[in-house]
């Protein structure tokens, strides 16, 4: 019921129009990889899912931000039951991608934010290695590319209250890792398919 | 009111008007064989479907009041901007005079609007100047705050360009609903005259489409809009001025000064249709709407009322308006 209001809100705000292209919506275990641009991003790629599809699937974000203060946390935990990653300290024996495919299970899906921090107007920057490591350790998860266009403008980095201009939500068609292809291979392939979807 | 009748036949004209095109809107496109461009007809066909939504708002508008009316066009203000800023290159910045304009600015010039009733109080000195004067200077000042110098003037420019076309020109619609009116005495209904405004601003936009289409020999600004003709916007003058006139028992004018001030609807409108164009060329884009796909924007169907607004509001409250005597 929250999540539905929220999703409502969101979208209203960040007067998001959501394209699906070459790719429809699905419950099937996936994983949205798009690029970081504001801290609405997790919130309004969850919203712009359909209800179904949403229910299963969990925002990874970062802890430092979305445990500072009671409404954030109430959000991250109660309402888009997010996959909280400590940024600041990661462990060898609890690595992020470790924690997230235990949380997954055989049902959730998963957004992420490869670039691991917002990237500065208009550019995407390099990808992180945990995307790779998903797709080598469940190669059966749909690696679905989402580009986010203009929230960034919404809500900016160091701002706490958004201008609410239009933005686009735009979901491209899953890759996987492919047979030996290498890291920095598939992390550029990855990253210029989130890149593409902007020109479409 | 005595005169419900003439409400009654307007918006049964309209509605009459609409169904026929409508009408010849689906036979033209169950014909292909007519020789017309298909993407015309559904052009077309999306334009009269937009009428059939703005006709019905305003039919709504002698039902919900003034007040309604009023946050109705803030809304559709607040969505246009929204539109505008989105197709605006502003930097971080600008953030936070955006902001305000946003949530204070526009509701700020709506509240003013909705508070100033016929008869009774009229803010009319304050919200012709809040934003043209003190949002105008209030924009340069917050982004000079936020310390980012570059392409100053230009970003302040166009942030105030998009303020005064979305929100503060198109706000004198709604106004239309505070003019105290008196013919030969008698009150007249605010609601029907802003039924003949944004009417005749529509009228205008399809003659001058036909006449530009029948006849349109001298394009105005080629390389701003090629459907622009001079042959267009004379006709569509002319003719509005004769239906304006025609219409004049539904508004409180005689029939020459109804045709008068359809000419002049007429010719703003189709002014405003001419710089929206102009300001989407520059950006690259076909239409407002562009980032809402398959439908064109908000702003690209109140162009025309934006710029037709304030001339048809100002000519009227100068021309008919009876200031209130407040003891």
């Amino acid at each position: 019921m929250t999540g539905t209001v929220l999703a409502a809100i969101a979208k209203l705000i960040s007067g998001a129009s959501v394209r699906w292209l070459d790719c429809a919506p699905d419950t099937c275990q996936r994983v949205y990889f798009a690029n970081h641009t504001s801290h609405l991003d997790a919130l309004v790629v969850w919203a712009s899912l359909p209800q179904d599809v949403r229910a299963l699937t969990r925002p990874v974000a970062a802890k430092d931000y979305w445990e500072k203060g009671r409404i954030r946390r109430y959000l991250s935990t109660k309402v888009f039951n997010a996959l909280l990653i400590d940024r600041k300290e990661i462990k060898v024996h609890q690595s992020p991608v470790d924690l997230m495919i235990r949380e997954i299970g055989q049902d959730k899906s998963l957004i992420v934010f490869p670039e691991g921090s917002r990237s500065p107007e208009g550019e995407i920057g390099e990808f992180k290695s945990g995307l790779y490591y998903l797709g080598k350790k469940r190669p059966d998860l749909e690696l679905v590319p989402v580009h986010i266009d203009n929230l960034n403008r919404v809500l900016p980095r160091g701002e706490f209250l958004p201008v609410p201009l239009l933005s686009c939500i735009t979901f491209g068609p899953p890759i996987w890792l492919e047979k030996g292809e290498s890291k920095d291979d598939f992390l550029t392939r990855a990253r210029n398919c989130v890149r593409r979807l902007k020109e479409l | 009111m005595g005169d419900d009748w003439r409400t009654y036949a307007l918006i049964g004209g309209v509605l009459g008007l609409l169904g026929g095109a409508t009408m010849a809107g689906q036979v033209l496109k169950r014909h292909p064989d007519t020789g017309l461009n298909a993407a015309a007809i559904r052009t077309f066909n999306l334009r009269v479907r937009a009428w059939w939504l703005m006709a019905s708002v305003l039919a709504a508008t002698f039902v919900i009041g003034q007040t309604a009316t009023v946050i109705m066009f803030g809304l559709i203000s607040f969505w246009a901007l929204r539109e505008f800023i989105t197709l605006t290159p502003t930097r971080l910045g600008d953030h936070r005079a955006l902001f305000w304009i946003f949530f204070v600015g526009t509701p700020l010039q709506f509240v003013l609007v909705g508070m100033s009733r016929p008869g009774a109080r009229d803010y009319y000195d304050l919200y012709s100047v809040m934003i043209p004067v003190y949002f105008f200077l209030f924009i340069p000042i917050r982004i000079a705050w936020s310390g980012d110098y570059k392409r100053f003037l230009e970003r302040a420019a166009k942030i105030q360009a998009g303020v005064i076309i979305c929100v503060y020109c198109l706000s004198y619609a709604p106004a239309l609903l505070s003019l105290n009116l008196k013919v030969n005495g008698n009150t007249v209904s605010n609601y029907r005259l802003l039924f003949f405004f944004v009417l005749m601003v529509q009228l205008g936009d399809a003659l001058q489409y036909l006449w530009g289409r029948l006849m349109g020999r001298r394009i105005i600004a080629p390389a701003i809009s090629p459907n622009k003709t001079w042959e267009g916007l004379l006709g569509a003058m002319g003719s509005a001025a004769l239906i304006g006139a025609a219409l004049s028992w539904a508004t409180p004018f005689e029939a020459w000064q109804a045709a008068g001030l359809s000419l002049l609807i007429t010719a703003m409108g189709f002014a405003g249709g001419m710089v929206m164009s102009a300001i989407k060329r520059d950006r690259g884009v076909k239409d407002y709407g562009t980032l809402v796909e398959g439908h064109s924007g908000v702003l690209d169907r109140i162009d025309s009322i934006c710029f037709a607004a304030p001339v048809f509001f100002h000519v009227t409250r100068a021309c008919f308006h009876v200031a209130a005597t407040l003891n």
